[in-house]
C-alpha cells in the first residue's frame, strides 16, 4: 500500500486543459433549445454503441477516460444504459447486422436527445462505404447532430465533438 | 513437422516466411488434416472462394500451421455441388470458420451445426455474398433473425441473455449465459454483429489500397493486419522491402504490442476492482501513444506500413527518443508489477479464474497470448521468423496455469521483452531507403503473409487479378481460435468474474466478423 500511495504522489495530477467545442463539426442545426442543454447543466451520460466500427474509436473513446482527458473531472460520465442517457456517441458504418439494435438502442433514449457520430465510418461510411453488408454513414439509420472524422478522431477532438453536442450555438441556436 | 511427407505436390511460395501451395480433393482433406493434426501442425485459416469466372466452379482454402512454416491447401469443388466433409471433428476452430464460409459462398461442410454465422438478418439463405454474381450493393429486406441458442435443462437452471450491445465501452455480440444461482454452466457465443463484408469489399480493389482496408479490419492489430496483408503483396509480386523497412515494422509492431498490452493490464486492474491501475497504465499508453503520433504522425500507427515498405522513417533523434522512452516505461511497468504482484485483493481476483487448462486449450487450437498463457507454444517471430526477426533472439514466454493470473503475467512479460526488442532494433537499424517500388503484380499471382500481432497470428492469403487489383484475399484475425475458448474458460466460475475473465483474453469481434 506504501508503494501505491507513493506512486500516486509521484505522478501527481497529470489533467490538461480541456478543449473548447468545435462548432465546425455540427451537421444539424441546433435541434435543442438553449434552454434545455441549460439544464444539462455541465453534467451529462453518454451511451456509447459500437454499430459496426473495426475498434480503433473505440481505443480513443476509452483513452478519453485516462488522467490526461479526465472527461468525468468534466461533468461527462458513460453510462450502462441507454435510459439513463442524455447522448449516444456511435462508431462505425452501421453493420446492416447492427441496425436494429442501434434504433432499439435510441429509441430506448429518454427525451431530449443527442446524437454524435463518431469516426470517418460514422460520418460517411469511410473505407467500408454501403454495401449488403453496410448501411453507411450513421445518418443513413439515425438522426446525427455532430459527426466527428477522423480515423480514429484523437480524443481533444472527439471532446470537442462532445461539447459542441452540449453547448449552445450553431445557427439554429435559441 | 514438415509438410514433406503429405500426399501432395507442394510448391514452395516467395516470400518473407516458409510457405507452400499444393491442390487436393475435398475427399483427401480429413486425412491430410488428420496427418497434420497427428505431426502437431494446425489449421490456421478456413475460407472459400468462387473460380466461376475462370471456367472452374469454387475452392475451399486451408491455411496449416506448423512450427516450421505454412502449407496454404486448395480444393477444388463442383459448381453444382460445393460439397466437402466436415472438418471441425479434427480441427475444432474449423466449425465457425466452416459456417461462415457456407453464409458467404456456399460451401458446405455437411457438419452437424447448420446454424448460419455471420448472416444474421440482412441476407437471405441460398443469397452468397461472395460469389461473383452477387453485386456488393445488392440490399435485402430485413428477414427474421432467429437463432436456436443450446439450452440448458435442469432444476434452477436460467439464461442471460447479454448484447449485442453491451454495458461498457466494447464491440458488439451476443453472450448466452446458462447459469444455476451465480455459477455459468455454459456460454453460448453469437458474434457476426460488425461484418461489413470485407472479403467482398477487397474484390477489385487496388493492390496498394488494400493495406488500408487490412488495416481497418481490427483497428488494435492494425500494424500486424497491415503488415500480414503487405507481406502477402510483396510474396505475390516476388520483391522484398528494403532491409530499414523491415527493422521498421517490428518496431512498429512491438510498440503496438506493448500499447495493448498496458491498455489491458489497466483495465484487468480495473475490472479486479482497482482503479489505480486503469489510472497507471492509461497514462502510460497515452505515453506511448504520444510519441506514435510525434514520430510517426499516427496514434495508433495506421497506414505507416505500406507495401514494398514502411511510410515513415526516424532520424536520430527518433531513435532515441524511443530508446529513452523504453527505459523509462521497463522501470515505471516494473514498479506497477510489484504493486499488482502484492495486491492481495487483485490475486484473488485473479488466481483460478477463468482457467484454460494446456489440454483444453489444445484441443481448442487455442493460438497467440492466451495460448502461451495455457501452455501452448505458437510465436510467428520464433517459428517462422519473418525478417528482421530472424535477427532477434526472440525470448516467448509461456504459462501453465491458464487463468487471469496467468494472462496477467505474460502480458507483463512480453511488455518487457517487447522494449528490449525495440532497444535491440534501435541499436541495430541499418541504413537505406524505407520503401522499395513493388514490380506490377500478374494476374492469378498468389502470395502469403503470416505475423504475430499482439493478440496472436495474423494470416493474409492474397491472389491478384488484372490490372493491380486484388481478385481474393481472405484475412484472419486469431480472435476465430480463441472465442471459443473464452466459453470454455468461464464454465463454473461466476457470473461477475465474467467482465475480467473476458478482459483477460481480449478478442476481436470485428476482426473476425469481416
Amino acid at each position: 500500500m506504501y508503494q501505491l500511495l507513493k506512486q500516486i504522489a509521484a505522478v501527481g495530477i497529470k489533467t490538461e486543459a480541456p478543449p473548447r467545442a468545435d462548432e465546425a463539426l455540427r451537421v444539424a442545426s441546433q435541434r435543442l433549445k438553449r434552454e434545455i442543454l441549460g439544464m444539462f447543466a455541465g453534467s451529462l451520460a453518454i451511451r456509447h454503441v459500437d454499430a459496426g466500427s473495426c475498434n480503433g474509436c473505440e481505443l480513443e473513446i476509452h483513452m478519453l477516460n485516462n488522467p490526461y482527458y479526465n472527461i468525468e473531472g468534466l461533468g461527462i460520465k458513460f453510462v450502462a444504459s441507454p435510459r439513463h442517457a442524455d447522448l449516444l456517441l456511435v462508431t462505425g458504418p452501421v453493420a446492416r447486422n447492427m441496425e436494429v439494435a442501434l434504433m432499439r438502442t435510441f429509441d430506448a433514449m429518454p427525451a431530449p436527445k443527442l446524437v454524435v457520430a463518431v469516426g470517418d465510418c460514422g460520418c460517411s461510411g469511410g473505407i467500408f462505404g454501403e454495401s449488403y453488408a453496410s448501411c453507411g454513414r450513421v445518418a443513413n439509420v439515425i438522426a446525427v447532430d455532430v459527426a466527428v472524422p477522423g480515423c480514429p478522431p484523437t480524443p481533444i477532438a472527439l471532446l470537442q465533438g462532445i461539447l459542441a453536442a452540449i453547448s449552445p450555438g450553431g445557427p439554429g441556436a435559441g | 513437422m514438415t509438410f514433406d511427407s503429405l500426399p501432395l505436390k507442394l510448391m514452395e511460395l516467395p516470400g518473407a516466411v516458409p510457405a507452400w501451395q499444393a491442390q487436393t480433393s475435398a475427399a483427401e482433406l480429413p486425412g491430410i488434416c488428420q496427418a497434420v493434426k497427428d505431426q502437431c501442425g494446425r489449421l490456421a485459416a478456413l475460407w472459400g472462394s468462387d473460380e466461376q469466372d475462370q471456367g472452374q466452379g469454387y475452392a475451399l482454402h486451408l491455411a496449416l500451421a506448423s512450427p516450421e512454416g505454412m502449407l496454404w491447401l486448395r480444393a477444388p469443388l463442383p459448381a453444382d455441388r460445393p460439397w466437402y466433409p466436415d472438418l471441425s471433428s479434427i480441427f475444432f476452430p474449423a466449425g465457425r470458420m466452416q459456417r461462415a464460409t457456407r453464409d458467404l459462398l456456399g460451401l458446405d461442410a455437411d457438419a452437424a451445426d447448420r446454424r448460419p454465422w455471420l448472416r444474421h438478418a440482412a441476407w437471405r439463405d441460398a443469397q452468397y455474398p461472395l460469389r461473383r454474381e452477387f453485386a456488393a450493393a445488392t440490399v435485402f429486406e430485413k428477414g427474421s433473425d432467429d437463432y436456436a441458442f443450446v439450452a440448458v435443462a435442469g432444476d434452477g437452471v436460467h439464461e442471460i441473455p447479454v448484447g449485442p450491445v453491451h454495458a461498457g465501452t466494447i464491440e458488439p455480440g451476443h453472450f448466452r449465459f446458462s447459469i444455476v444461482g451465480e455459477k455459468v454452466l455454459r456460454l453460448e457465443e453469437r458474434l457476426g454483429y460488425t461484418h461489413k463484408g470485407v472479403d467482398k469489399r477487397f474484390q477489385g480493389m487496388p493492390l496498394a489500397e488494400g493495406a488500408k482496408l487490412a488495416g481497418r479490419v481490427s483497428g488494435d492489430s492494425t500494424v500486424a493486419h497491415a503488415w500480414a496483408y503487405c507481406m502477402a503483396l510483396e510474396s505475390a509480386a516476388g520483391a522484398a522491402p528494403p532491409a530499414r523497412a523491415l527493422w521498421l515494422r517490428a518496431l512498429l509492431l512491438e510498440r503496438e504490442r506493448i500499447a495493448n498490452h498496458l491498455g489491458d493490464l489497466g483495465y484487468l486492474g480495473n475490472d479486479g476492482g482497482l482503479a489505480f491501475g486503469l489510472a497507471q497504465f492509461m497514462r502510460l499508453k497515452e505515453d506511448v501513444l504520444r510519441l506514435n503520433h510525434k514520430l510517426f504522425g499516427h496514434r495508433y500507427l495506421m497506414d505507416c506500413i505500406v507495401p514494398g515498405g514502411a511510410a515513415c522513417d526516424l532520424d536520430r533523434g527518433g531513435l532515441d527518443a524511443i530508446g529513452a522512452e523504453c527505459e523509462r516505461l521497463a522501470r515505471e511497468v516494473r514498479l506497477l508489477r510489484e504493486i499488482y504482484d502484492d495486491h492481495a485483493g487483485l490475486q484473488d481476483r485473479f488466481l483460478t479464474c477463468g482457467r484454460l487448462t494446456a489440454d483444453t486449450a489444445g484441443k481448442l487450437g487455442v493460438i497467440g497470448l492466451a495460448g502461451r498463457a495455457s501452455g501452448q507454444v505458437w510465436d510467428v517471430r520464433t517459428q517462422a521468423r519473418p525478417a528482421p526477426y530472424d535477427m532477434l533472439d526472440t525470448h516467448i514466454k509461456t504459462h501453465k496455469n491458464g487463468d487471469v493470473a496467468a494472462r496477467v503475467i505474460l502480458r507483463f512479460e512480453e511488455i518487457f521483452e517487447s522494449l528490449r526488442l525495440s532497444r535491440a532494433i534501435v541499436e541495430r537499424i541499418v541504413p537505406g531507403d524505407i520503401v522499395a517500388v513493388l514490380p506490377a503484380v500478374p494476374a492469378g499471382s498468389q502470395g502469403l503473409g503470416w505475423i504475430e500481432g499482439w493478440r496472436g497470428e495474423s494470416v493474409v492469403a492474397l491472389e491478384s487479378g488484372a490490372d493491380d487489383s486484388v481478385r481474393n484475399c481472405h484475412l484472419h484475425d486469431p480472435s476465430w481460435q480463441n472465442w471459443p475458448a473464452l466459453a470454455f474458460a468461464v464454465i463454473n466460475n461466476i457470473v461477475p468474474d465474467f467482465p475480467l475473465i473476458n478482459k483477460s483474453f481480449n478478442l476481436s469481434y470485428s476482426g473476425c466478423d469481416l
